[in-house]
């Protein structure tokens, strides 16, 4: 097997032995890269010559004996967290030359276990999208079935991971950004608690939404990676002070003794049949190991989960990007008559248009005589969902259900047609609006095109979802297949 | 909730967003069509539910107050478009 196919559990052990050096890990990363990237499109840029430099700086670190279980590793970064002396565009135009001069608390914390960053990935543009078709640059392919989407808004660092071209890859997710493109590339991603992971660096899209988490190639590398980035950061006000446990320790392979909710709401009779089969043979796995499974629980108000998330996302993301005004930094337009004329034009020629509908929307949603019947309303059943979950957690450990309601789609069939593309959401989006954690990992293939299956639980019970997918992974190789690229 | 190209035209003022004539009649039919998705909401009764605006329970987060050094003035100009001796450029903002 290719080395940049194996886990991150895997490689450290190959390097503890020193049967692989990180400069050769890294130099396989970068040819696989090369070779497949002019195809899959995950990266926005590549940094070669400073991951040389950190391999090398990795290496020493294994001779020292002060190595991590990342240290050495390849990974890519979503464009939309901030690194130091490396573009950070959001896939938009606006920020095509922003190059930040800090790091993002999570960059920091990565480099500090000693990850070696190959690249920044392709994104939706401000992360608003499901495709990734949204990138003001290029539309990211899916390694499984190159004329189909990758999902979004972090389809490049699920592209990139799926292809080989680095072993893991930090996402963030606001309405199901990293779970829906693991789902639909067939990688292990996790959407942690709301203030599990700092914010500091994230280029802000709805901030009471955002979340930062990995996709990985199985869900022993999430706990890798969630270990390294969690944890309080007094630069986020929403940070959690608590100390973080140990995720690696909470992975034993049985599950006796855990109760398992499968949600009816999320198996309507228009889910796709193949979707449907994959996801029932997988609760049987869950069965098999011990699990207790009860379907037929009811949660009435996932149906407005859609509704308020776009109406609260798009209010936060309206505030949020007021700040590109083309004065301090991003692009900016200087062919108007005056300082408002010059910041329209910024605005106008610097936004793509979903990000332009969802300013649009927003600020409609926050306006005079419109606050009452849509924001407050939207924050007020939000509160109804978040309720309904805590309430169904305090009978089950975890909720099953997929990820998506359909396989990856083809690039081009949605993006006409914006409330297609956001449906594509509905499973994800009640997580975030709950503020609760959520691992997505494959459960199976349906023709040949990957299906994740969710696992949701209460605030921070990571453990207890990594120990279920952990579990059904032992059990299961749908995450060790890899795609014919 | 059908919107008319006049409102539609006066969100974008508010939000300082440049529209072409073209861009209006889309926007004003994706917008309208959207918020018709919205309407559902109306059907739940939730005059005695409290809004969430935060899903973690921590209000009014203080920090010590201990000075410390920003960022040096040319590292955040380098990403300015149009510096001028440490400032940030723009037209005139008022009028004679």
């Amino acid at each position: 097997m290719l080395p940049h196919y194996r886990t991150i559990a895997e490689l450290h052990q190959l390097l503890v032995r020193r049967e692989l050096s990180c400069a050769e890990l890294v130099q396989a990363a970068l040819e696989r890269i090369s070779s497949v990237d002019g195809r899959v499109r995950a990266f926005l840029t590549v940094t070669e010559e400073a991951a040389r430099r950190g391999a090398e700086q990795a290496d020493a670190r294994f001779k020292e004996g002060t190595a991590t279980p990342l240290t050495g590793i390849p990974a890519a970064i979503k464009d939309n967290m901030c690194t130091r002396g490396v573009r950070t565009s959001c896939s938009s135009r606006m920020l095509e030359n922003f190059v930040p001069p800090y790091d993002a608390a999570v960059v920091e914390r990565l480099q500090g276990a000693g990850m070696v960053m190959v690249g920044k990935t392709n994104m939706d543009e401000y992360a608003m999208g499901s495709s990734t078709e949204n990138s003001a640059f290029f539309p990211t392919h899916n390694p499984w079935d190159l004329e189909r989407v990758p999902g979004g808004s972090s389809g490049g660092s699920a592209a990139a991971v799926a292809a080989g071209e680095a072993v893991y890859a930090l996402g963030s997710d606001t309405g199901g950004s990293i779970r829906q493109p693991a789902g639909f590339c067939s990688l292990s991603g996790l959407k942690p608690t709301y203030g599990l992971v700092s914010r500091y660096g994230l280029v802000a899209f709805a901030s009471s939404l955002d979340q930062i988490g990995p996709l990985t190639r199985s869900v022993a590398d999430c706990a890798l990676v969630l270990q390294a980035i969690a944890g309080h950061d007094p630069r986020d006000s929403t940070s959690i002070p608590r100390d973080v446990p140990d995720y690696s320790q909470a992975l034993p392979a049985d599950l006796k003794g855990l109760r398992l909710g499968v949600p009816q709401e999320y198996f309507p009779p228009e889910l796709e049949p193949g979707v449907a089969e994959v996801l029932r043979d997988a609760i049987k796995v869950l069965e098999g190991l011990g699990a207790q499974v009860e379907w037929g629980l009811s949660l009435p108000s996932t149906a407005y989960a859609l509704p308020v998330y776009y109406i609260l996302a798009p209010s936060e993301a309206s505030a949020n990007l007021a700040r590109y005004d083309g004065v301090k930094y991003g692009f900016s337009a200087q062919d108007g008559d005056s300082m408002w004329e010059d910041m329209e034009h910024t605005r106008q020629q610097g936004f793509g248009p979903e990000v332009k509908r969802r300013i649009m929307l927003g600020t409609y949603a926050l306006s005079a005589g419109y606050y009452d019947a849509y924001y407050l309303k939207a924050q007020r059943v939000r509160t109804l969902i978040r309720r309904e979950l805590e309430a169904a957690f305090e009978q089950y450990d975890a909720l099953i259900t997929p990820s998506s309601p359909t396989v990856p789609f083809k690039l081009g069939e949605k993006v006409d047609d914006p409330m297609q593309m956001y449906l594509s959401d509905i499973f994800t989006i009640p997580v975030n609006i709950a503020g609760i954690p959520a691992l997505t990992l494959p459960a199976g293939f349906a023709d040949g095109l990957p299906v994740g299956m969710q696992l949701m639980g209460k605030a921070l019970s990571e453990e207890t979802l990594l120990r279920i997918g952990h579990a059904f992974q032992q059990a299961t190789d749908w995450h060790k297949q890899a795609p014919p690229l | 909730m059908a919107l008319t190209q006049k409102e539609v035209r006066h969100i974008a003022l508010l939000a300082r967003l440049g529209l072409s004539p073209e861009e209006v009649e889309p926007l004003r039919e994706q917008l309208s069509s959207i918020l018709e998705h919205f309407q559902v909401l109306q059907e739940l009764d939730t005059s005695d539910v409290p809004p969430t605006a935060y899903v973690v329970p921590r209000h009014s987060v203080f920090r010590e107050d201990r000075p410390s050094a920003s960022f040096p003035t040319e590292d955040i100009m380098a990403n300015a478009p149009r510096p001028e001796e440490g400032y940030f450029r723009v037209q005139a903002v008022l009028e004679e």
